[in-house]
């Protein structure tokens, strides 16, 4: 797996008239996680869905997202090989623990033994090794949380987008997860962009912060 | 539970009723002993194994047809935006009776029909129709693709309702991330999910599909006909003895209907597991999209044929002349109209009104079923729901024989009280599963203000819920009007072919009346809950229900 950067070229974001986003540009270096803070509703999660290729129509958007040098902004999101975590963790409730990663896992991984090794060392990587055939729906939140993250991870990411990763777990496990989350993925030096309203989450992440203001503006 | 026993019961009933004499058993016409005689008769019967072969085959095929084609269709439409608002274009195809669509489609498909007008004789040479049986083909195709019509849109409606349970969006934006297709990411991460809910509709459509008789009727072969046809046959012949083998037959139906359903739930445990393998198994080919656009492409063409048949149909009824090969009526007026209103005034006004009374009927049991639901001190839904299904998976050739015998002893066959009863039977379910999720969605808060203020839980009633929930509840209602007015078989059984109808009407002039007269009933039948439908989809908007999993 190569480590790239992930830049954000000109973007600029409208819906009709109001402007959310005006002329960004923002290089995330590999490793690195930028954060995007501001208030409710300035456009932080459009731009991450711009970024992840899954932006409503109802939006205008134009600018380049360039992953190591290539333009994915035509590319649907599917092709892009951008990871994504909500606030919610999503595992789908109708597969295993183990389903859900294999869902994930690339397809060239064949062979129904290799999937599996390959599952069960990265439930070993989150310190989940056993857990395989468990229901989600039997996981404590962090342990949801970080069975989330390696399904991000075992589709080899080049880049990922956390919308609001910590917004629902309670303080004490926040931190763990966090540390988890940014342990993990900048071991693998995978370039992030953070949406948060905690500034916790911000100091955190480690990296260079970026700031919402009034018509678009985006401040480092 | 007063309304699930005003018709489970009955139905017990009826079945039971058809059961004895598929066993020998009906005083009234001189079977005393139990006896396997009708069983005989039946299995001796030149067109048996035909007929089931026929049956099985066209209801299966309707049914996996329609389930994959919405299924592919839902697959398709889940990323485009407008694909969502699909919806509003299909649901006056389901107000549309199975009927109408058959009789419309029969003229839309038959030798002399549009299409081949449209290409005659330029294209085709022919300067009289081809002689080939395209409706009441052998095959039973044309049957199947008139089930198709309707049980597309509403199953495609069923699973639009099962969706948004579901964080769909958010589960797409995840699996796409991961590299699969929309297509592929919505077989892989909606469709198991929202399976449990769409069981029961599918197992309605197999029910229907398997025992349909209007529309086999009309389009279905006849040298031998589907099972529950020849069923109708015996029990309309004058000889009484021909009722033995006609319950026989029923009671045939019935038991194909449970095997069928009963392998339903097999397979579906073998395509579980197949699936997860498959999903597991990460392959991320666009097989699916592939599927999905050839759904949408079908789901295209037979909301086409749906609209040819409509219209041919309206075109019928002003047509002065329309002679083969013209693709087009050589002269329109109203005169036809005018000299038919006589005629139909009658069979319109009795299907108003026994829609009306059956709605209303249903309309206080459903409401009277909620309230008590959300008045119990226990959460859930009250015990002996499931019943409630039970309507629409027992074929009705199968219990309303028996019940029509009931009708009789007690002297209430060809009454209207019968008929609008029988209506119940099916307006009720439809109109109960219109309106349970947005009756239970209201946020309970509102009734906790108003009564915060002092109201008591009649006055929260009507001056709260029901105001707030207007629109659902005309729109459940004019769902229910429409199932009302397809009624074909319930309303010949408990009218004793008495009670004539729009629907009852249409199809009898279908089997070889003027077009003219068939389009004007085909028309009405139409129009009526359409009409119904566009009045209460025109009620402004007071309640949005909660929505599961969405943020900005």
């Amino acid at each position: 797996m190569s480590a790239v950067p992930l830049v954000l070229e000109s973007v600029r974001l409208r819906l009709g008239e109001r402007v959310l986003v005006d002329r960004l540009d923002v290089e995330v270096a590999p490793g690195e996680c930028v954060t995007l803070m501001g208030p409710s509703g300035c456009g932080k999660s459009t731009l991450l869905a711009y970024v992840a290729g899954s932006l409503d129509p109802a939006f205008d958007a134009s600018g380049r997202i360039l992953i190591g040098g290539e333009d994915v902004t035509p590319l649907p999101p599917e092709r892009r090989r951008i990871g994504i975590q909500f606030q919610d963790d999503l595992l789908f409730p109708h597969l295993t623990v183990g389903g859900n990663l294999a869902f994930a896992l690339a397809q060239r991984v064949s062979g129904r033994r290799e999937r599996r090794a390959r599952v069960d060392a990265a439930l070993a990587e989150a310190d989940l090794a056993g857990f395989a055939d468990r229901d989600p729906s039997t996981l404590s939140g962090g342990q949801r949380a970080r069975v989330a993250l390696m399904r991000a991870l075992v589709s080899e990411p080049r880049a990922l987008l956390l919308d609001e990763p910590f917004g629902r777990l309670d303080a004490q496990l926040r931190d763990e997860v966090r540390r988890f989350v940014f342990d993990h993925a900048g071991e693998r030096a995978i370039a992030m962009l953070l949406v948060t309203h905690d500034e916790a989450d911000a100091r955190a992440a480690g990296g260079r912060v970026l700031r919402f203001r009034d018509n678009g503006r985006v401040e480092g | 539970m007063f309304a699930v026993g005003a018709f489970a019961l009955p139905i017990a009933a009826g079945v039971a009723g058809t059961l004895a004499p598929a066993f020998g058993f009906l005083p009234a016409i001189g079977g005393h002993a139990l006896t396997l005689d009708p069983w005989r008769e039946l299995v001796r019967w030149p067109g048996f194994v035909s007929s089931v072969t026929l049956t099985i085959a066209t209801g299966v095929a309707a049914t996996l047809l329609s389930l994959i084609v919405a299924l592919a269709f839902a697959a398709w439409a889940c990323a485009r935006p407008w694909g969502a608002r699909a919806s509003a274009w299909i649901a006056p195809v389901l107000a549309t009776p199975h009927s109408a669509f058959a009789i419309g489609l029969a003229f839309v498909i038959a030798p002399s029909g549009w299409i081949v007008r449209a290409v005659s004789p330029w294209l085709t040479g022919f300067d009289v129709p081809p002689d080939v049986a395209t409706v009441g083909h052998p095959s039973g195709a044309a049957l199947v693709l008139a089930l198709m019509m309707k049980e597309v849109p509403y199953l495609v409606l069923m699973i639009a309702g099962a969706s948004a349970q579901v964080p769909v969006r958010e589960s797409l934006a995840i699996a796409r991330s991961l590299g699969y297709r929309a297509a592929d990411a919505w077989f892989a991460t909606v469709l198991p999910r929202i399976w449990r809910q769409i069981r029961l509709p599918v197992c309605a459509v197999l029910a229907f599909s398997l025992s349909v008789v209007d529309v086999a009727l009309i389009l279905g072969p006849s040298h031998p006909p589907t099972l529950a046809v020849q069923a109708i046959r015996w029990f309309a012949d004058p000889d009484v003895r021909s009722w033995f083998p006609a319950a026989a037959a029923a009671t045939l139906q019935l038991a194909i209907v449970v095997a069928a359903i009963a392998l339903l739930l097999g397979v579906e445990r073998v395509a579980a597991r197949l699936g997860l393998a498959r999903i597991e198994h990460g392959r991320r080919d666009g097989a699916g999209g592939t599927v999905a656009a050839a759904g949408a492409t079908f789901l295209a063409l037979l909301v086409a044929l749906a609209g040819a048949s409509i219209a041919g149909m309206a075109l019928w009824s002003f047509a002065s002349q329309w002679r083969y090969p013209d693709a087009w009526p050589s002269g329109l007026s109203t005169e036809g109209w005018m000299r038919r209103l006589d005629g139909l005034a009658s069979p319109f006004a009795t299907t108003l009104a026994v829609g009306a009374v059956a709605v209303a009927v249903s309309l206080a049991l459903v409401l009277a079923c909620l309230e008590f639901e959300q008045r119990r001190a226990k959460r859930g839904p009250p015990p002996g729901l499931a019943l409630l299904y039970v309507p629409l998976l027992v074929p009705q050739v199968a219990f309303l024989f028996g019940a029509q015998v009931l009708l009789v002893r007690t002297g209430w066959d060809g009454a209207l009280v019968a008929v609008v009863w029988a209506h119940v039977i099916f307006v009720l379910p439809y109109l109960f599963l219109s309106l349970a999720d947005p009756w239970r969605a209201l946020d309970p808060r509102y009734a906790r203000a108003a009564a915060s203020l002092g109201a008591g839980p009649w006055r929260v009633f009507w001056r709260v819920k029901l105001p707030i929930l207007a629109k659902p509840v005309a729109i459940a209602c004019a769902v229910a009007f429409a199932v009302s007015v397809g009624q074909y078989l319930p309303t010949l059984f408990a009218g004793n072919g008495r009670v004539p109808t729009l629907t009852t009407e249409a199809v009898t002039l279908s089997s070889g009346a003027d077009r003219r007269v068939i389009g004007a009933y085909a028309v009405l039948q139409a129009l009526l809950p359409l009409a119904a439908y566009l009045a209460a989809a025109s009620l402004p908007e007071r309640h949005r229900p909660r929505r599961r999993g969405s943020r900005s």
